[in-house]
């Protein structure tokens, strides 16, 4: 039996599928349209505007107990760099491994482990937000970033610090080596340090062994693993894609505080 | 709120969702005990789609956990299907994209209103029930099971369940989904150090963020299915042109 209005409403329910069929379709084009991306990701301006407005420019993240420490500290991305010049690091326990500060500062320099460890440190237990969504808290022992930069001595056009890391991505040939980049803010910030422990014990490498920035507001992403340089510059035009980071360059937002 | 800006949030947050298809509570992850997890199972045909709820085992497959993507034939693991989310494809930094966009819309809209709800004094003339409604409540509920639909005078007023339904959405759901989504950012977490406890931790508050956008997505769905029942075109053209034509009291038209 076929009544006018089931026919009507089989009519209009084709047609609200087809519909929103359309509409989806229509969002996924749009998801590849250059210029309609880039206006959806100037709404990362506004979000870094506003935090900036509402927040202290040392503003703390929260920091915790160890009985609030996670059993097994989560770790993603790489597990461990298969890079050769890494491998050789890791043979050597780190003895040879010197992290290298220069770009736009007065004296360039470059620090060995035992060096580092002599410096003034923090520990910090914090909680780590990865961009997939889950959070893990650790206890974090190193070095300010902004003891480091004291000693460089960054020149005033200096605007942003870059992380270079060990680790290489992609299997091609081309360079895929992980990298990140933070503002001044954030670089200056005393939360943000060079950590090379991890609950009390040497950083392990699948968390990104000898040294790993911590940048306590922002997703793990910015975490920089296996650092190996420091480099400030004052854009990031004339690095990689250009856009401030390894995920970046894919498509993530710079600004990770959300 | 408008549905043409809530329709990509919510979308687009099932996308990010889907990047870590489990919820937890408390401050941070307790990887082997999430209190939902929509995942896959192997099965003898391959993957089966599961929805795990506080231990219970649902087989979703088709829908959650896994299903087809597009006019594809092949099933893919995933939580959420292509067809609930923006973008159709698994691609996070797109849907964060899409999902940062429309929630500032969503909030804009939203205090927008809530200004004009204050200061119009549409809160006190339409939204707040009256001592005599509170009353009648019992029977307002027994009509409204029976899908009797208020007549004559009665229909130019919201009803007492209505008035209940708009206050929860208004002023629980929609602060709720916001503050939950704004503790998820680690840069406003530090805004007021440990704010984000409030909440039960950053994992709850993405558990509450979640829970809400759903409860808001039922209350759209029951409203829409309200003004198709009680009149839907008379409702559409009151909303365009101000005009609603007022069903007759049914004592009157029985003479």
């Amino acid at each position: 039996m076929n009544s006018p209005s089931t026919g009507r409403r089989r009519i209009l329910r084709g047609a609200l599928a087809a519909a929103g069929t359309m509409l989806l379709s229509a969002c996924d084009k749009l998801s590849h349209n250059e210029s309609f991306v880039n206006f959806l990701k100037s709404a990362q301006h506004l979000s870094r505007s506003a935090h900036k407005a509402v927040s202290a420019r040392k503003a703390m993240a929260q920091e915790f107990t160890e009985a609030d420490i996670a059993p097994h500290f989560r770790s993603n991305g790489t597990l461990m760099p298969r890079d050769e010049h890494y491998r050789d690091l890791v043979r050597g326990m780190f003895m040879d491994y010197k992290l290298k500060i220069d770009g736009l500062v007065e004296t360039p320099a470059a620090f060995s482990l035992a060096e580092l460890r002599a410096m003034p440190s923090r520990t910090q237990i914090t909680r780590h937000d990865c961009v997939e969504g889950w959070s893990a808290i650790g206890k974090w022992k190193g070095v300010p970033l902004a003891h480091l930069l004291a000693q460089v001595k960054p020149l005033p056009s200096a605007k942003y610090v870059v992380f270079r890391c060990a680790d290489s991505m992609d299997s091609g040939s081309s360079d895929s080596t992980y990298y990140e980049s933070v503002d001044l803010d954030d670089a200056y910030h005393p939360q943000t340090i060079l950590a090379y422990d991890l609950n009390d014990a040497a950083l392990p490498m699948s968390n990104g062994a000898p040294l790993r920035a911590r940048i306590e507001r922002q997703l793990g992403y910015k975490h920089a693993k296996y650092v190996m340089r420091i480099e400030l510059v004052d854009s990031f035009d004339k690095i990689r894609g250009g856009n401030g980071g390894y995920w970046e360059d894919l498509g993530y937002e710079w600004y990770a505080g959300i | 709120m408008d549905t043409t800006e809530s329709t990509p949030v919510v979308m687009s947050g099932l996308t990010i969702f889907n990047a870590r298809p489990n919820l937890y509570w408390g401050k941070d992850s307790s990887f082997g005990h999430p209190w939902l997890a929509i995942t896959a199972v192997n099965g003898s045909n391959g993957a089966v789609g599961v929805t795990r709820i506080a231990g219970y085992e649902f087989n979703t497959h088709g829908v959650l956990g896994v299903s087809k993507v597009g006019d594809s034939n092949a099933y893919t693991v995933r939580a959420f299907p292509s067809w609930a989310t923006i973008p159709g494809p698994q691609w996070l930094s797109m849907g964060r994209h899409w999902h940062f966009f429309f929630a500032w819309l969503f909030v804009i809209n939203g205090l927008a209103y809530l200004l004009y709800l204050l200061f119009s004094g549409h809160l006190k003339r339409d939204l707040l029930p009256t001592r005599d409604e509170w009353r009648h409540i019992g029977a307002s509920i027994k009509e409204h099971l029976l899908f009797r639909h208020p007549t004559g005078e009665a229909a130019k007023r919201y009803n007492v369940l209505q008035n209940i339904a708009y206050l929860v959405v208004i002023f629980g759901l929609l602060p709720l989904v916001i503050l939950g989504g704004m503790a998820m950012s680690p840069s406003l977490d530090a805004t007021v150090t440990g704010w984000v406890d409030w909440l039960g931790g950053r994992q709850s508050a993405r558990t509450l963020h979640f829970l809400a956008a759903f409860g808001l997505l039922l209350f759209v769905l029951i409203h829409v299915f309200e003004v198709i029942v009680s009149g839907a075109w008379n409702h559409l053209r009151s909303m365009i042109t101000g005009y609603y034509v007022v069903p007759a009291d049914k004592k009157e038209t029985a003479t």
